[in-house]
């Protein structure tokens, strides 16, 4: 999918430094990821170096550089999580990937990331699934879903 | 809807006099769906809801209701609290109380509603009834503010929390809503409006205690052509939720407090600082903004009072230091979310160098309620130096969780054996721990201190913004304060030395406790020995030299749980124990031989193959290869396996 950058960053037109943060948000969200292209095209626009931009945008853990798996798997690592074993989860999760959160597989299938609290402290451990929640998981259930996950790549 | 509008306006936001005539009362009974002549069914619909499946239940719910009774209204509103009880699902039936009901997944609202149109109710997940407006009692069924869960609680904040449709600013106004923002913008002056918070006593929710009143005065009292009001929403502790709730149930008294915040400043723009993955509760306060806009209660000369207001919301980019005033200030204005020397305050010098006033979302709730009800109401509840409610994120092992609101001066034990009903699976409390990642732990002996800024204080606790983690005899202290100090040295901004290198130092230290060395011989227990009194040396360091508060209170969990928990530390350095079975380097597994059956499924699962043995006879664990992951316990159907 094409996405037409001008059109977004038309939208910032005063072109100041305070629209950097928002500006990269909106790119990511539409785009998935800042490319090296969107970077260069910001600084232009804002009158900014692109290791000012790398700078600011490696600081926070929000911003990508590399594109997201077809599935991509949120990890909740909050206190409660914790608690019930979330490190386990991750652990196997790195296991069967052989990724580190934040990076996304060779093949582009997979990529996991850990975020702070998803608000199901309740029934902890929670992952998300390309945005679907899935609650009371635990690490031996990890090898079924990437398998059956697979699956559903490979038939798509 | 232009002649409700309209309506609203006129009769009741524009209306002269406090007390509303009968016909508008009446009018906004039928908007709050007090008298209602069909059945109507209230679904929760926060994000801890929609985790549990509420979405599902919505669509059953639907389903059922065009089948068998089609004149039935079903509501989405906020979460009302208990996560436990999500999906929790209200029905009120024409005349009577309205019954809550708990857990309903979308199997169950069949038998569920079959049960209450047919006034056969079925007990199991019935949590109680509620209401008081002479209607019909649902006899023998306790009423929900008798449930142990709500009986010891003072909801003031989360009155409104699960009661209305949140995406409905009818319903805000119909409860009494916006009255007072409008009341303050056409008939106080800036000034007033700082005083009657000053002599409410408010005090800031976000952990420091500071009058709010005080830092609005000073906001207001530099002169500058511009001041900014942010209200911080951000809330990235792990573990906490509270803010959150609120935005999702009720962000229109959320929008109402940083108007009249705004004003009192004489700010005419605002800006909500939203955590990033919110975006439920994004969604939601966006709508509400603009409903509000539709209303004239935002924009260009406000309802001609001469008063111009714009509220904008900005996604944070994710960093936890961003919490932090200065850090916040400057990842608004494009830069590193890095904190900066105080003073200048913000109230003095802040967003593009004009007054800026940061409140959070707790304090900014307390103050619509401030101005409809006056100072003294608000004295009344609560102590003598802190008045009002906290609100408290409960997680962790208790047998509830979710957002409770207590009374200043409630003390620990009531919540967490009254509120939280106790421990989850009978277990032996051990800890309670406020204010996420940098707070303290308190165990038993201190559980009677009560919920104040100074009497906190005074006993070295923090408050907190709201973060409340029960901890039992299954966790590992150690473990525990690893994993915070893992969390701190990912998120500490790296601009200051004693925390960037302080967090990095303690997280090695806390390592080289937990975890199996190579070879194991005298001199390393010494060396751990010693890292731990470094440990201490370095928090020291840290506390007195870091620039902001996450470096100053990054040790906190660290020196709470060696004061309370050297025991467990000591067990840990020198018996290379671990009490709680968490600390994975530390286990050690063996197998039952009188239990084992040979069956292979230990073996077959081993990462490492670490496990030996011939089908069908006792099997046995390397222990030089083991890495005590575990996974064999998990596995076995037989219980041969124990750790020690």
């Amino acid at each position: 999918m094409e996405i037409d950058l001008d059109e977004i960053i038309k939208k910032y037109k005063s072109g100041r430094r305070e629209d950097l943060i928002p500006l990269l948000q909106e790119i990511q969200e539409v785009a998935d990821y800042l490319s090296e292209a969107a970077i260069v095209k910001i600084g232009n626009h804002l009158g900014l170096s692109t290791t000012k931009i790398y700078g600011l945008a490696t600081f926070y853990d929000q911003f990508r550089f590399f594109p997201t798996g077809k599935v991509h798997l949120k990890v909740c690592h909050g206190t409660s999580c914790f608690m019930t074993g979330s490190q386990s989860i991750i652990n196997k999760l790195k296991e069967e990937t052989g990724i580190d959160p934040g990076q996304t597989t060779r093949n582009g299938n997979f990529s996991y990331e850990l975020v702070s609290c998803m608000g199901g402290c309740n029934s902890g451990p929670v992952i998300s699934v390309n945005g679907e929640y899935k609650t009371h998981i635990k690490a031996e259930h990890i090898p079924d879903l990437i398998r059956k996950l697979k699956y559903i790549i490979d038939n798509d | 809807m232009e002649d409700l509008k309209t309506f609203l306006l006129q009769k009741v936001l524009l209306y002269e006099s406090d007390t509303l005539t009968a016909e508008t009362e009446k009018v906004l009974q039928q908007i709050r769906r007090e008298k209602t002549s069909i059945p109507v069914i209230y679904v929760s619909s926060g994000t801890s809801s929609i985790i549990a499946g509420s979405e599902k239940t919505f669509a059953a719910l639907k389903t059922y209701a065009a089948e068998n009774q089609p004149d039935t209204l079903i509501v989405k509103v906020g979460c009302t609290g208990p996560a436990n009880f999500e999906p929790l699902v209200s029905i009120q039936m024409p005349g009577k109380n309205k019954l809550f009901f708990r857990n309903i997944s979308e199997e169950k609202v069949e038998p569920l509603l079959n049960g209450v149109f047919h006034n056969d109710i079925n007990d199991d997940d019935l949590v109680g009834q509620s209401g008081s407006h002479g209607f019909e009692l649902w006899p023998g069924i306790s009423f929900i503010t008798d449930h142990p869960f709500f009986a010891r609680q003072k909801r003031i904040i989360l009155s409104n929390c699960g009661c209305y449709d949140p995406e409905s600013i009818e319903e805000y106004i119909a409860r009494g809503g916006y009255r007072s923002y409008v009341k303050a913008i056409r008939n106080y002056t800036f000034e007033e409006v700082c005083d009657i918070i000053e002599k409410s006593g408010l005090r800031g929710r976000s952990g420091g205690g500071y009058q709010t009143g005080v830092k609005w005065k000073q906001a207001l009292s530099t002169s500058s052509n511009a001041r900014y009001l942010i209200c911080n929403a951000k809330e990235s502790d792990p573990g906490a939720f509270a803010d959150r709730t609120i935005l999702e149930s009720d962000p229109h008294r959320l929008i109402e407090g940083i108007a009249i915040a705004s004003y009192a400043i004489g700010a005419s723009s605002a800006i909500i600082y939203l955590r990033s993955g919110s975006d439920h509760a994004r969604m939601r306060l966006q709508k509400a903004i603009q409903m509000a806009h539709e209303y004239g209660l935002f924009g260009h000369n406000i309802l001609s009072s001469g008063y111009n207001l714009d509220i904008i919301i900005k996604k944070e980019p994710g960093a936890f230091v961003c919490g932090e005033e200065t850090a916040l200030i400057n990842s608004l204005e494009g830069k590193r979310g890095m904190p900066q020397l105080k003073p200048p305050y913000p109230t003095t010098s802040g967003l593009s160098g004009k007054p800026t006033v940061i409140n959070n979302v707790e304090t900014l709730m307390n103050v619509p309620l401030i101005m409809q009800n006056g100072p003294e109401w608000f004295r009344s509840i609560g102590t003598q130096t802190s008045p009002g409610t906290k609100v408290f994120a409960v997680a962790g092992r208790g047998r509830l969780s979710g957002v409770i609101e207590v009374e200043m001066g409630t003390n620990l034990k009531t919540i967490i054996d009254d509120i939280i009903d106790g421990i989850k699976d009978g277990k032996e409390f051990k800890a309670v721990q406020l204010g996420g990642a940098s707070g303290t732990f308190i165990t038993s002996a201190d559980l009677d201190t009560l919920v104040d800024f100074d009497l906190m204080r005074e006993k070295g606790i923090g408050m907190g913004a709201g973060g409340f983690i029960i901890i039992d005899e299954n966790t590992c202290m150690v473990d525990l304060v690893r994993y915070y100090m893992e969390f701190i040295r990912n998120e500490s901004c790296g601009k200051c030395i004693p925390c960037r290198e302080g967090t990095g130092r303690m997280l090695e230290i806390l390592e080289s406790v937990i975890r199996k060395p190579a070879n194991e011989d005298s001199g390393t227990t010494l060396e751990r020995f010693k890292g731990v009194m470094q440990l201490e040396t370095i928090s020291t360091v840290m506390k007195d030299a870091s620039l902001c508060g996450l470096g100053q209170t990054a040790p906190n969990p660290f020196i709470s749980a060696l004061k309370n928990f050297r025991d467990e530390f000591e067990e840990h350095i020198f018996d290379r124990k671990c009490r709680s079975n968490v600390c994975r380097g530390l286990r050690t597994f063996s197998i039952d031989v009188e239990k084992c059956t040979g069956c292979t499924a230990c073996a077959a699962k081993c990462p490492v193959n670490a496990i030996y043995g011939t089908r069908l006879q006792p099997f046995f664990i390397v222990e030089e290869k083991c890495t005590g992951c575990g996974v064999c316990y998990d596995i076995c159907k037989f219980s041969a396996i124990s750790v020690k």
